[in-house]
């Protein structure tokens, strides 16, 4: 049976509840035990959210170092879930910040990002980086960046689930008029990992 | 219709746990429901709130706060409905005083009571334990574990609580409520007609005077007694697994000991207590589990709500069973649990060896900005709090202002660049506190409340405002729905949801009048030299004003229609 935990970070509003929610389904549909936990509330509106997807395991969160996959919709987000990552954690992740209000008002500042994705990749046997919002527009719209990181998570082929299986609750889950959109944002996800 | 609603029995669903409790009370055959929405309990009266139109044989409403929304499901239940109320833990503080002598005259109909209690607040202001609530009520209380097991206690639940004609508390945590899993479904009944109940008199039942109510209080004494066998008997609470060291358990934390027990290789050889008929306490259950083991492991988020109870049981009983847990201080009574401190607890308890996993080097992580919850851009808030503050500088009052404000969105008003926000306790406090302030201080005092906030909370503080002649200005942040929770209706709201075009709107300047507040203005906060000129006489008096501000929330304004 198969037995992991995913670990998805990002910022509300980036679609980590679409992300999951397709997911999800597609574990459903194939008939892989799913469980999983999610943000709801104040920390949409801009703040630091997350899902711990499970399959196989009973809780629906995940603990330090326990994460087997990081998916990161965000490059900071990314760098502050690595304590719930081991060594052998893979890690999926967007480089496109979204810069927090708190930097804009001069209160706090945005790390040097090409540095710590350096040792990022250093320090992970497998580390997957991608600018995921500019492979959103380019298929279409920056607002499915949250397709790309679930094609590249399932390019990856650490889940024993279909590209099809994937695309199949995509076009269940999103609204019509921007399935295109999302579907070619999916694929550009996909073939990054492959 | 929903796919909540159109799921035929044995189809699985992944849904999210409150989404599961709406399944459940509808596969129990809910009639009426009503609730006040707050975190993490919303998606239930969310989701009850879109159905309801489609089916005709049900009835949901947002109330205006917590104890009517008990009132609406207690009057439903006395006339023979199921019935059902939902809220977050702290919503039950406000519906207190109903539940404690509701518990006395109790229902006719089955009536469920869903906490949603928040451990670690994530969007709270406490972490109280509301399974204190059924000690101190003295009603059944059952805790799910997962979205499916919600599901089925829920439909139960009905059941239970007809038996002993007392409504029945459903308690789940963040982590259920808002775990998505994989649901299975049973039938549902017929929703396709309206379906009435029948009040039948019986004062010295549903009236408890001082006589009626020393004759129920005994009569729910008898009932918990008799729901201490149902509990000692439920199938909800079950033993797994053998050997001499035990572990008592229940909600969420049951997935963390079995995921611990099968990475330590122990499954099975740890006899394991999980509870989910947790109120009464299953005292002859837990008096046999103690007595077959030496040592005993309670593991129960926040409160030592089992733990006491198996301390007692044991005392009672002369069992010498070791009783390990937060006295001990194997598990703290602080924030929500996670697996790994479960799993380091039982490491512990069992006197095991602890293997840490190799954990890389991360000294090099760079210092990361905190990510606080904003206003959205544009949001009316910032600008009414702008209006304000530039009149107070102007006014050269802004240092000498109290700000005590209140829970919403505009709560966030709280952090810079804005930062006023100075006191809070809980929903409607800001007017209650502004009285207070009023005069126990020669400061000024401006307060904020939201028109939901207002509603559920800020109406009789205002009124003994006006009575008590207190001094200060109250902003009343009229952005037409209950925000921060997932945009709600609002009694005075303009714009709609689809549905509720027909309802009457309760004028919010007309109310604050009606009450006699001496200076009522309303402004629109984004045309900013208007407001200013229309606040500033208010502002700078020593007698007490209301300014509304009224400009509605951008998300609802783009999904709701006027
Ligand atoms: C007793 C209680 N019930 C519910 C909540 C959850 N809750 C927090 S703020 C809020 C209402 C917010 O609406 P409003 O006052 O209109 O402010 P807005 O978010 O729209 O700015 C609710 C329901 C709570 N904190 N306490
Ligand atoms: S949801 Fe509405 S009220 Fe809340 S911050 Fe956003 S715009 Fe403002």
């Amino acid at each position: 049976m198969t037995k992991l935990r995913i670990l998805a970070v990002g910022v509300g509003g980036q679609g980590i509840l679409l992300f999951s929610r397709v997911l999800g389904e597609t574990c459903l549909n194939e008939g892989l035990p799913v469980a999983m936990s999610e943000v709801h509330g104040m920390a949409q509106r801009g703040g630091v959210v997350e899902t711990n997807i499970v399959l196989g395991w009973k809780s629906p969160l995940i603990s330090e170092g326990e994460a087997d996959v990081l998916v990161g919709l965000e490059p900071v987000e990314t760098l502050r879930a690595l304590p719930r990552c081991r060594r052998d954690t893979v890690i999926i992740s967007s480089t496109d910040p979204v810069v927090p209000q708190i930097v804009k008002d001069g209160l706090a500042t945005y790390p040097e990002l090409e540095p710590a994705l350096a040792k990022l990749r250093e320090t992970f046997d497998r580390v997957y980086l991608f600018p995921g919002e500019k492979l959103a527009k380019e298929a279409g719209t920056s607002r499915a960046l949250n397709m790309v990181v679930l094609g590249a998570l399932a390019g990856s082929g650490l889940l024993p689930l279909s590209k099809e299986a994937f695309l199949n609750s995509l076009r269940k889950l999103v609204k019509p008029k921007y399935i295109e959109a999302n579907e070619k944002a999916f694929e550009a996800g996909f073939n990054v990992i492959k | 219709m929903h796919p909540i609603v159109e799921a035929a029995k044995g189809e699985k669903l992944l849904l999210l746990g409150n989404e599961a409790i709406v399944r459940g009370a509808l596969e129990g055959g809910l009639r009426v429901a009503a609730a006040y929405p707050g975190t993490p309990s919303s998606e239930i009266g969310n989701l009850l709130f879109q159905i309801e139109r489609d089916l005709p044989g049900l009835y949901f409403e947002f109330s205006t706060n917590e104890k009517v929304a008990m009132e609406v499901a207690a009057a439903a239940a006395a006339s023979g409905l199921r019935s059902l109320t939902c809220m977050k833990h702290v919503g039950l503080n406000v519906a207190a005083d109903a539940l404690m002598t509701l518990a006395y005259i109790g229902v006719r109909g089955g009536m469920v009571i869903i906490t949603a209690d928040d451990p670690s607040c994530h969007s709270s202001q406490n972490e109280q334990d509301n399974r204190l609530y059924a000690r101190f009520s003295g009603l059944p209380m059952l805790e799910p574990t997962t979205p499916d097991e919600a599901r089925r206690m829920t439909a139960y639940a009905f059941e239970l609580s007809e038996k002993l004609e007392l409504p029945v508390i459903l308690r789940t945590t963040t982590r259920v409520s808002h775990a998505r899993a994989v649901v299975d479904t049973d039938e549902l009944p017929d929703y396709s007609q309206p379906v009435k109940g029948r009040f039948e008199k019986d004062p010295r039942r549903w009236v408890p005077v001082p006589a009626v109510a020393r004759v129920r209080h005994q009569v729910l004494l008898e009932k918990i007694r008799e729901a201490t066998v149902l509990a000692d008997g439920s199938s909800w609470n079950r033993i797994l697994g053998e050997g001499d060291f035990g572990i008592i358990t229940s909600g969420v934390a049951v997935n963390y000991v079995l995921d611990a027990l099968e990475e330590l290789g122990l499954e099975g050889k740890v006899k394991v207590l999980v509870l989910g008929f947790t109120h009464p306490h299953p005292t002859g259950l837990l008096a046999n589990f103690l007595k077959g083991i030496e040592t005993c492991l309670v593991v129960e988020e926040l409160e030592p709500f089992l733990e006491e109870a198996a301390r007692l049981v044991a005392q009672e009983r002369g069992l010498s069973t070791n009783i390990l847990g937060k006295a001990t201080g194997h598990l703290p009574r602080l924030y929500e649990f996670t697996p790994g401190l479960v799993k380091g607890a039982l490491i512990r308890a069992l006197g095991l060896e602890e293997q840490k996993p190799e954990r890389p080097d991360l000294s090099w992580v760079p210092e990361l900005p905190p990510r606080p919850p904003t206003l959205c851009p544009g949001c009316p808030h910032r600008e009414t709090y702008l209006v304000v503050k530039e009149v107070l500088e102007e006014l050269g009052e802004a240092e000498n202002t109290i700000y005590p404000t209140d829970i919403g969105c505009y709560t966030l008003g709280l952090l810079p660049p804005i930062q006023m926000a100075d006191y809070l306790i809980c929903m409607g406090s800001s007017v209650g506190s502004s009285c207070g302030f009023s005069v126990a201080t020669d400061q000024r005092i401006v307060s904020f409340i939201g028109d939901s906030t207002f509603f559920h909370a800020g109406l009789s503080p205002l009124a003994s405002a006006v009575y008590n002649k207190h001094r200060f200005t109250l902003v009343i942040m009229d952005n037409e729905t209950t925000a921060m929770t997932g945009h709600q209706p609002v009694p005075s709201q303009e714009l709609r949801w689809p549905g509720l075009e027909d309802r009457p709107r309760i004028d919010l300047e007309a109310v604050v009048k009606a009450l006699g507040v001496p200076q009522v203005v309303t402004i629109n906060p984004y045309r900013k030299e208007e407001a200013k000129a229309a606040v500033k006489p208010i502002l700078a008096s020593n007698e007490l004003g209301v300014i509304i501000s009224k400009a509605p929330c951008i998300l609802f304004r783009g999904r709701a229609k006027k």
